[in-house]
């Protein structure tokens, strides 16, 4: 399976998410986010920013929990809040759809 | 293709207007000559060739279940019979399991994807026979000479097909070996239908990825040693915001008196890593001289769903580990499949352990001879015992906001015989225990339907299904006894019961048997605590507890 990104082919697997890292760009996200019917704006970016450099820093996304913190943190909000904002962003769920756009893999296991 | 399952509606509308074997319709077609059909939903993704070169599979390469053709390699046949033969000789229950069934259909109503889909082929002694029908055109006189009279047929690709299909609709859960006469382990029979599909290069990505990255780092999830590190301290954060007390978790630290391995889910997905404070908060609390690891990062095991070899190689960390860090026991957290492994396996597969000593529980003192050998206790008798020795000081009212009921985790109940335990720790923690009704629990308990390495987002039909029983068993407490957690010890479960109870029975939250110890759990000097672990309100509480005042 591909994406065409200006001409461009873009492998993905089955579940629409990049088969390498090396592949993204904001343009790809872009049209990622357009097939999970996302329209980008500054919040969503700012969480992709930030899933790409833990990912950078971890080479896993990270947990819901931690991901939710680290959010709550840096809007000083309550975590809560940070949660029902980061499902407000991505409707299908961050791990999932804001993963996705970020470009990064999917984790397999009990989870 | 889609994930998303087929509405309840819809369900119901196929059940009602479809013939079905659940309403005692029967095909006027045999079963050998119903072809095997892939649809959207009822089958996994196909494993990465990366991942197959990773492990030294056979036939990388890039395919999917439902392409008309699946890029066999030339002579795969030999190769899967040769891999038979090799097992019949190697393993007697194999041989047994093949030549013992009496079709008496016993087995045949008691499998959870045979009661959640109807298909004829999920009765376990049809699943089986779709081995036992090619061992008998290879391996006996009568199949080689009276063939399709005697159920015998000739492995095609189609037959190869209906394995694929069938052998990942079912969970290994062994609840049909549970009221076979003959003491057939249908799992067994699934482990080397498995293995053989495998050797064909039939291997799913749900699967086989965990394996190789299991085999990479050290744990399914491919977390990194300073990832699991920096995931547990961000949880340390969260256990001194909520409870005011830093507790001290150590890893990869010699001289440890004990390993703590517990499932990689507990370190990352969501409800698991509430599960994982609750272990935390114990240790700390009563002073346990214990480490983690970031390399035996790993409790379960999709080693044991793929074939017998990779099941050992991903086992022998945990020895390994213990060895190098010269510990004197391991305790494992709550994970099911880890459990059969540990139990059934472990010690032939990878022991002896005699570096290691019988494990004593340092605070109270008990022995815990059931693990004199594989020198492993389970978190939830480690537990019990600390309670039953009053070693805790337990304030169950702040888990009144929950009325629970238990999951009992196959492997748990059948794989290792643990039924009391668990309860015994939920009765103390909370106020409000309401078991599922009589065969729906403990030994007769009903899978997930996710178990065995299913639990994959585009295989949802089939995991709704096959949850189906104990969905239902779930709604008969939820609306009896207004229950609204399931509470299980089993990082799949924890993982596969949420969708489960969102699709049957929305409004019912899974939760882990330690995330509950956590709540419930009175550390000295904590600060006074209004919400749970996962930081929703506990209702509140009027009085002091009179734990608490012994305790200020």
């Amino acid at each position: 399976m591909s994406l065409d990104v200006n001409g461009t082919t873009i492998e993905v697997d089955e579940n629409g998410y990049l088969l390498s890292l090396e592949d993204w760009s904001e343009e790809v996200a872009g049209k990622l986010a357009e097939d999970e019917e996302i329209e980008m704006n500054d919040q969503h970016w700012e969480i992709v920013n930030f899933l790409r450099d833990y990912y950078q820093e971890f080479q896993i996304a990270p947990a819901v929990k931690v991901l939710t913190k680290a959010i709550a943190k840096k809007n000083d909000i309550h975590k809560k809040e940070a949660s029902v904002f980061l499902y407000e962003l991505f409707p299908n769920g961050p791990g999932l759809q804001a993963c996705k756009i970020a470009g990064l893999p999917k984790p397999t296991g009990c989870v | 293709m889609s994930t998303n399952p087929p509405k309840i509606a819809e369900l119901k509308a196929e059940y009602e207007n479809a013939p079905s074997l659940l309403k005692g319709d029967s095909s006027a077609k045999e079963w050998l000559d119903i072809p095997v059909e892939f649809r959207d939903g009822n089958w996994c993704h196909a494993a990465k060739p990366e991942v197959i070169e990773n492990l030294g599979f056979n036939n990388p390469r890039k395919w999917s279940p439902d392409d008309p053709d699946w890029q066999l390699e030339e002579g795969w046949q030999q190769i899967v019979l040769a891999g038979m033969k090799e097992r019949l000789g190697q393993f007697r229950s194999f041989k047994l399991f093949m030549d013992i069934c009496v079709r008496c259909g016993a087995c045949s109503d008691k499998c959870h994807f045979f009661l959640g889909t109807g298909d004829p082929k999920n009765m376990p002694v049809v699943r089986a026979e779709l081995l036992r029908s090619v061992y008998r055109h290879e391996f006996t006189w009568s199949g080689k000479l009276l063939k399709g009279l005697v159920g015998a047929r000739p492995l095609t690709e189609e037959v190869l097909k209906e394995w694929f299909m069938y052998f990942h609709q079912c969970t290994e859960c062994r609840r049909c070996s549970v009221f076979c006469p003959f003491g057939i382990d249908t799992a067994e029979v699934t482990l080397v239908g498995r293995e053989l599909l495998n050797l064909a290069g039939a291997n799913i990505n749900w699967i086989t990825k965990p394996v190789s990255d299991c085999s990479r780092t050290g744990n399914h999830l491919g977390i990194e040693p300073h990832t699991f590190k920096s995931v547990v301290e961000s949880l340390v954060e969260d256990i001194e915001d909520q409870t005011g007390i830093t507790v001290n978790p150590t890893f990869n630290r010699k001289g440890a008196e004990i390993l703590f391995i517990t499932p990689s889910g507990d370190v990352f997905g969501d409800p698991g890593i509430y599960t994982m404070m609750g272990y935390l908060m114990l240790f700390e609390h009563i002073g346990l001289d214990y480490t983690l690891s970031t390399y035996a990062s790993e409790g379960g095991n999709f080693g044991y769903f793929t074939s017998n070899q990779t099941a050992k190689k991903l086992n022998a960390k945990m020895y390994h580990e213990a060895e190098r860090l010269g510990v004197k026991w391991i305790l494992g957290g709550e994970c099911g499949h880890m459990w059969r492994v540990v139990h059934q396996y472990m010690d032939t597969m990878n022991g002896p352990a005699d570096f290691m000593e019988e494990p004593v529980s340092p605070i109270t003192g008990t022995k815990f001879r059931n693990a004199t050998s594989t020198k492993m206790v389970h978190i939830a008798e480690f537990t019990a015992d600390l309670i039953h020795q009053n070693k805790l000081k337990l304030d169950p009212r702040r888990n009144d906001h929950l009325k629970t009921t238990f999951h009992d985790s196959c492997n748990i109940a059948r794989g290792m015989g643990m039924m009391e335990e668990p309860r015994y720790v939920l009765r103390n923690v909370c106020n409000s225990f309401n078991e599922m009704p009589e065969h729906t629990i403990r030994e007769e308990t009903f899978c997930c339907g996710s178990g065995s390495g299913l639990n994959t987002d585009e295989y949802m039909d089939i995991r709704m299904r096959g949850g189906f029983p104990r969905a239902n068993a779930v709604k008969h407490v939820k609306d009896k006894f207004d229950v609204n957690a399931l509470v299980a010890i089993c990082a799949i479960d924890r993982a596969s019961l949420p969708p489960l109870m969102n699709y049957w029975n929305p409004g019912v939250q899974v939760y882990g048997l330690h995330e509950l110890v956590g709540n419930a759990l009175v550390m000295d000097g904590e600060e006074e605590r209004s919400e749970d672990l996962r930081e929703d309100d506990m209702l509140e509480i009027e009085t002091e507890s009179p734990v608490q005042e012994d305790d200020a």
